[in-house]
């Protein structure tokens, strides 16, 4: 598939921003949206091949600038809405409910 | 948020994992403590340590180097580092006539159990995009020079297969052991992209 994830020879992406640091999560949802992923892959809720795939799938100009960790919440979360693991309804519902909105 | 992006506490994408989280605990798919243990585990149990002591050995032992340059998985997991996303691995040696430096064009494969999770740059557009086609151009800014007599090779790692460079050991560390070695050795020098530095 020839998507946007392809990036090799891609031009005008910019400088690299190095980091001399070694810290393994800029912030704690990576460490959690990371541990989800590998729990649900073990649980065989999702396999690796359709984990990529998802990611690949996400719409490009979002691609381009999301993070790693973004990318992997929303592979995550597209499988398992695809897969009738979570409802869209009850997902937006928690998701609104953790906003503070009234629904 | 940008590609390096780091949202502020109450981002929208932090309510999106706790969503998720959230409904995975109440449906009892996914438990806390375990996923506790994976980020411990990830934090604290799998780094660049791991690797630098394969190189160490590497280094010190010419019978393991045979074997780690000819069977890279097997001669990793004999140090005990068999983990997530290493069950594949090769090993190439950098030496004063090659250069090697790994990449993943199409995502961010990295050999986990050895290096560890990849580095912010190494999962970026930049990198991702400019390793193949211009890798003497990204090794400047790392600020490594690449002799142009030196031939530079390309590894670009996959789901299955990952790479690891196994640097160069620096002048001045001849009276060391393997221990002290490996705490010269950086995550970045297993990646290609720098040189280990020889001891202050």
């Amino acid at each position: 598939m020839n998507g946007v994830h392809d990036m090799g020879g891609m031009h005008g992406l910019g400088p690299i921003k190095t980091e001399s640091d070694d810290v393994v999560f800029h912030e704690e949802w990576e460490g959690r949206t990371l541990a989800l992923a590998r729990a649900l892959l073990a649980g065989m809720h999702f396999n690796l091949d359709e984990f990529r795939h998802a990611m690949e799938r996400i719409e490009p100009s979002y691609y381009l600038t999301s993070s790693y960790y973004e990318r992997w919440l929303e592979g995550s979360i597209t499988l398992l809405l695809e897969k009738g693991v979570v409802s869209q309804a009850e997902f937006d519902a928690r998701l609104a409910d953790l906003r503070g909105e009234t629904s | 948020m940008s590609s390096d992006g780091i949202p502020g506490p109450d981002s929208e994408v932090a309510l999106r994992v706790k969503a998720m989280e959230s409904l995975l605990l109440e449906k009892g798919l996914v438990e806390s403590s375990a996923i506790d243990a994976l980020i411990d585990m990830f934090e604290n149990r799998l780094g660049p340590w791991n690797g630098a002591q394969v190189v160490a050995r590497a280094w010190t032992d010419p019978e393991y180097k045979a074997w780690l340059l000819q069977d890279g998985t097997g001669a990793i997991a004999d140090m005990g580092f068999d983990a997530v996303q290493g069950e594949d691995m090769v090993v190439v040696e950098n030496t004063p006539q090659v250069h090697n430096i790994v990449v993943c064009t199409l995502c961010s494969c990295f050999p986990w159990a050895t290096l560890g999770l990849p580095p912010v740059w190494y999962k970026s557009a930049p990198f991702r995009s400019r390793a193949a086609s211009d890798p003497r151009g990204v090794l400047a800014e790392f600020g490594t020079e690449i002799g142009a007599d030196t031939e530079v090779r390309v590894w670009d790692s996959n789901a299955e297969l990952r790479y690891m460079v196994l640097p160069e050991r620096p002048t001045g560390t001849d009276g060391l052991d393997a221990e002290a070695l490996a705490k010269l050795v950086t995550r970045d020098s297993m990646i290609g992209v720098t040189k280990v530095a020889p001891p202050d």
